[in-house]
C-alpha cells in the first residue's frame, strides 16, 4: 500500500474509526428530522445570502413604498407604514417559501437525497427536516423586516403579543404553502425552474392583494380578485392582530385554508418523495 | 454459505428500457467484485436496486440474505453507499457533512464527533475539515464522500464509479482506501468503465452491456477471453500494410483487424516471445515500424470480444 493516501498514523486513525464493530441504535424519527433540521440551519450560517436575497426585495419595498408612496397614500410616511408594514411581513415570508422547493430540487439534484434514502433512517425525515429549518428560516426574516418597520417607525397597538401572534399566524400559512412547495420542488427537472415557476405565482398572489393599498378604490372586478386571494385574508388578520383588532373571522379563515393546504400537499409531497426516480 | 449480494434474474425498467435485463449475480462476503461496463450499461441502476433505491420489477435481490424489495429498511441499516456524484452537501464544511451522517445513523453528537475526527484525519482531509465542500477539489470531495459511508462501518459497500474524472494521484488514494476498507472485512462492489481499475481492486470482475450479463470472472480469465495479450504495430509506410500482415500474421499465426488506421495493425498474441522474432522478420524485410506496443486488453477490446462489436462509449483510458 502506498503511502500516499493512508500514512501509517492515518491508517491507525482509519482503523480505530473502522474497527468499532457494534452499531448504535437507529436514531428516532425526531432525532433524524432534528438533525436535518440543524443541516438547514447550517446553512443558513454558511450561506447567510439566501437568507438576505429574500429579504432585501421587502426591505426595499418597506423603504421604498412608506417614503415615495407614504405621503401620497396615506398622508404621511408615518401612517402608511401602520398600514403597509404587516402586509410586508406577509410578502417577505410567502416569497420565501419558494426556497423550500428550491433547497429540494437541489438536494435531488446533487445526490444528497439518495445518500439520506440509502440510511437507515425514518424516510421521511428529510422532508420534515426541510420544512421545520425552513420555520426558523422564516422567524429571522420576519424579526428582520419588523425591526425594519419599528425603526421607520412603526408603532402596532396590539404591542408584543398581538406582534407575535400575527408572526405565528403567519408562520403557519407559510407552513402550509411550503408543501406547495415541496411538491413543485420534486416535480421539476431543475432547481432554476423552481425559481422561474415561483414568480409566475408569487407576484400575482402579493400584488392582487391587499398588502400595499386598501381594495376599497379598485373597480369591483378586481376588489372580487383580492377578496378571493387568501394572502388578502392574511394580511387582514395579521394587520389586525399587530394592531390590536378584533379580526377572529379571518384568522379562523386562514388557519382553514392552511390545514386545507396541508391535507392535500403534505400527503403529495410524501408520495412523491417515495417515488422512484 | 449465503453470499453478500445475490441477484436472480433481476429486471429493472424503465419505460420501454431494460436497464437491468435479467442479471444474476453473487458477490462472496468479504470479496472485492468490480461491476464492468460503459456508460447507460445498467451498472448504476444494478447499484440503486441493490442500495433499495429502487424496486426491482422482475427476479430477486438479496443483500447479505436480505430481500431488498421485502426488508428494504434491514439491507439499509446493513450497507453503505457512495454515488457516482459526490453527495455531500457544498454548503457544510467537511467536519459537517460527516457529523450529520452520524448523526442520522444513531451515534451520539460526541461519538459522531469522535468519527468524524479519525476519519478525517485518515482520508487526509483534517486540514480541510473546517472548510466548505465546494471549496475542495475533486478528489477530495470523493475521499469525503467514502468516508460518510465508513462513519458507521458498513458491512457491504457500494462504490459508483469512485474513481470517475479524478487526476491520477486522486485515483490511487482512492484505490489504497478501498483495499483498506476491504482488509476490515467489508464486502465491496464498485463499478467502473476502466479494466485495469479493476483489475487491481476486484478479485472478480462482472461486464455487463444493455443490461446484460455478458461474462463474469476473475481478470485473467475475461482476458483470456479476449486473447492474453494485444499487439499494436505502426508502420511508417501504409502502402506496405499488406505485406506487413502477412510477414507478421505468418510469424504469429494470427490475423488483424482492419481499422481505420491504415499504418496501424493490431492483433491479439497469446505467445509473447514470437513478438520479438516477428518484428525482426519486418526488419529485415525492410518493412520500417515506427512504434509498436504489448499489453493487456482495454475494455474497449473486452467489450470487442465479449459482443462482436466496440462500446459504444469507449473507455477514456488510452491503450499503451
Amino acid at each position: 500500500m502506498s503511502t500516499d493516501a493512508l500514512s501509517a498514523g492515518a491508517q491507525g486513525a482509519f482503523l480505530r474509526t473502522y474497527s468499532k464493530e457494534e452499531r448504535p441504535g437507529l436514531a428516532s424519527a425526531l432525532s433524524a428530522s432534528l438533525t436535518l433540521a440543524w443541516r438547514a440551519l447550517l446553512k443558513i450560517k454558511h450561506v447567510p445570502f439566501q437568507l438576505f436575497d429574500v429579504t432585501a426585495f421587502p426591505v426595499m419595498i418597506t423603504v421604498l413604498f412608506t417614503f415615495l408612496f407614504g405621503g401620497a397614500l396615506a398622508g404621511s410616511p408615518g401612517a402608511y407604514i401602520q398600514f403597509l408594514l404587516p402586509g410586508l411581513v406577509v410578502q417577505a415570508i410567502v416569497f420565501i417559501t419558494v426556497y423550500t422547493g428550491v433547497g429540494l430540487a437541489t438536494d435531488i439534484h446533487k445526490g444528497i437525497f439518495d445518500r439520506f434514502r440509502s440510511l437507515p433512517i425514518w424516510q421521511p425525515a428529510p422532508v420534515f427536516g426541510a420544512v421545520l429549518g425552513d420555520m426558523i428560516r422564516y422567524s429571522l426574516a420576519a424579526l428582520v423586516v419588523v425591526v425594519l418597520g419599528v425603526a421607520l417607525g412603526f408603532r402596532p397597538g396590539g404591542g408584543i403579543a398581538g406582534m407575535l401572534l400575527a408572526v405565528a399566524l403567519i408562520l403557519v400559512f407559510a407552513f402550509s404553502v411550503s408543501w406547495i412547495w415541496m411538491v413543485v420542488g420534486m416535480t421539476v427537472k431543475t432547481p432554476e425552474s423552481v425559481m422561474t415557476t415561483s414568480f409566475l405565482f408569487l407576484f400575482p398572489l402579493t400584488f392582487l392583494s391587499n398588502i400595499f393599498v386598501d381594495p376599497a378604490t379598485m373597480p369591483g372586478w378586481l376588489q372580487s380578485v383580492v377578496g378571493a386571494n387568501p394572502v388578502t385574508h392574511l394580511v387582514t388578520a395579521a394587520r389586525g392582530l399587530m394592531h390590536g383588532q378584533d379580526v377572529i373571522g379571518n384568522v379562523a379563515w386562514v388557519l382553514l385554508a392552511s390545514a386545507v393546504v396541508v391535507a392535500v400537499f403534505a400527503p403529495l409531497a410524501l408520495r412523491l418523495y417515495h417515488k422512484e426516480r | 454459505m449465503t453470499y453478500a449480494i445475490e441477484t436472480s434474474g433481476l429486471v429493472k425498467t424503465f419505460g420501454q428500457t431494460r436497464a437491468v435485463d435479467s442479471i444474476d449475480l453473487r458477490v462472496r462476503r468479504g470479496s472485492v467484485c468490480g461491476l464492468l461496463g460503459p456508460n447507460g450499461a445498467g451498472k448504476t441502476t444494478t447499484i440503486r436496486v441493490l442500495t433499495t433505491l429502487l424496486r426491482p420489477d422482475a427476479g430477486s435481490a438479496h443483500v447479505l440474505g436480505l430481500d431488498v424489495a421485502r426488508e428494504p429498511a434491514a439491507v439499509r441499516a446493513k450497507v453503505g453507499l457512495t454515488g457516482q456524484f459526490a453527495s455531500v452537501d457544498e454548503d457544510l464544511t467537511g467536519t459537517e457533512n460527516l457529523v450529520l451522517v452520524g448523526r442520522l445513523l444513531g451515534l451520539s453528537w460526541g461519538a459522531a464527533r469522535e468519527r468524524t475526527g479519525h476519519l478525517l484525519e485518515a482520508f487526509g482531509l483534517a486540514d480541510a475539515a473546517k472548510r466548505q465542500v465546494r471549496t475542495y477539489s475533486g478528489g477530495m470531495r470523493r475521499r469525503l464522500d467514502i468516508a460518510a459511508s465508513l462513519v458507521v462501518t458498513p458491512e457491504v459497500l457500494f462504490l459508483d464509479e469512485p474513481t470517475s474524472s479524478l487526476d491520477p494521484r486522486s485515483r490511487n488514494q482512492v484505490w489504497d482506501i478501498i483495499r483498506a476498507i476491504s482488509a476490515q472485512g467489508t464486502t465491496v462492489l464498485l463499478t467502473t468503465q476502466y479494466l485495469e481499475e479493476a483489475d487491481r481492486l476486484a478479485e472478480r470482475l462482472a461486464v455487463i452491456d444493455h443490461g446484460r450479463l455478458l461474462a463474469e470472472g476473475t481478470s485473467r480469465e475475461l482476458k483470456e477471453s479476449v486473447g492474453s495479450n494485444r499487439l499494436h504495430v505502426r508502420l511508417r509506410s501504409p502502402e506496405r500494410r499488406a505485406e506487413a500482415e502477412q510477414l507478421l500474421g505468418k510469424a504469429l499465426g494470427t490475423e488483424f483487424y482492419n481499422g481505420t488506421d491504415a499504418s496501424l495493425l493490431s492483433a491479439n498474441v497469446n505467445d509473447e516471445q514470437a513478438v520479438a522474432e516477428a518484428l525482426a522478420e519486418l526488419a529485415r524485410a525492410g518493412v520500417r515500424v515506427t512504434e509498436f506496443s504489448l499489453g493487456s486488453p482495454s475494455l474497449d477490446e473486452v467489450f470487442l470480444a465479449l459482443t462482436g462489436r466496440p462500446a459504444e462509449e469507449p473507455a477514456k483510458e488510452a491503450t499503451s
